[in-house]
């Protein structure tokens, strides 16, 4: 097994314990649900890398066609569509306690649910291509396109308007007032931990996606 | 292989272990009218039982991940990748 996994393993385990028993700061209405820093926060972080990585090899496919680049950019928009399904659900209960709501029309809120749907878009996009070359291509443009409306959905748009969420509206969110040195602690290993835990998932994906299409050209070989 | 897999675990057991030793500073937390928190849980020492529940379903995701992993590695040897 390679390094990083040992990493990812050790990370996880550490934001595991250290995520509930280490100090947070003493703060009106989150209380102990500010740990949820730990665990909401890091599908966030995680989604936004993986999905960079999607599009990524997308260019790269444009650029130079190859099945496996195809795969690549694929396994990782599953695995970022994992994360920030994920993503939506903690943040909707966290909502729920802290905010007194499920879901409230929130920029940053509705920002991340188009964001979910432009990504389902793609699978649905996908699954209906047959051709192998003309579905890889279609959905290697479209990947630009939904990577590059989910930036400003999440990231730009929830800061030119006013919001709940931290980090919005002028809000410089945990990182300025809330989060004190213990949490960083904690915070910035469970951010790296979650997204390579996104990384080993989507590989190993991948990897089985690469054997299928190896099987795959052998039986074509051995029918042809 | 197998002394390799032991070394390992002894090595994340020697690493987690003061790390959990080092919580004990959170118990000697006390409140002072503040903002409440899970005081009494942390108090009664049933924190623990939530944080292995989670060190349970944690450790049980990443050894299913790790057996596909090695599933994967055989059928990549098998196909000759």
């Amino acid at each position: 097994m390679k390094w990083w996994k040992y990493l990812t393993i050790v990370l996880l385990l550490y934001t595991v314990v250290m995520g509930f028993l280490g100090h947070v700061p003493r703060l009106a209405i989150l209380n102990e649900t500010e740990r949820n820093l730990y665990f909401h926060v890091p599908m966030w972080f995680g989604m936004t890398i993986i999905l960079f990585v999607s599009v990524v090899n997308a260019i790269r496919y444009l650029r130079n066609p190859s099945p496996r680049l195809d795969i690549l950019a694929h396994e990782s928009v599953k695995t970022g569509v994992i994360f920030g399904v994920l993503g939506l659900m903690t943040g909707s209960l966290w909502a729920r306690f802290a905010w007194g709501t499920w879901w409230t029309a929130d920029v940053k809120l509705n920002g991340a649910a188009v964001t979910m749907l432009i990504y389902g878009a793609y699978l649905v996009l996908r699954g209906s291509v047959r051709d192998e070359q003309q579905r890889a291509r279609l959905s290697a443009i479209y990947n630009i396109f939904a990577f590059s409306a989910a930036i400003p959905l999440l990231f730009i748009m929830p800061r030119l308007y006013d919001s709940l969420h931290p980090g919005m509206g002028g809000n410089p969110g945990f990182s300025k007032y809330d989060l004190d040195s213990s949490m960083r602690m904690v915070f910035y290993p469970a951010v790296i931990g979650w997204t390579l835990l996104g990384v080993w998932i989507t590989e190993v994906s991948c990897r089985f996606a690469f054997v299928k299409e190896k099987i795959y050209e052998k039986q074509e070989k051995q029918l042809a | 292989m197998k002394s390799k897999k032991n070394n390992w675990l002894s090595r994340a057991v020697a690493l987690l272990l003061p790390l959990l030793l080092l919580t004990s500073a959170a118990f000697a937390q006390t409140s002072a009218a503040e903002p409440e928190m899970a005081d009494a849980l942390r108090a009664s020492g049933k924190i623990y039982v939530v944080v292995l529940v989670l060190v349970i379903i944690v450790t049980g995701l990443l050894v299913y991940l790790i057996r596909l992993d090695g599933k994967v590695s055989r059928l990549e040897k098998e196909v000759g990748e």
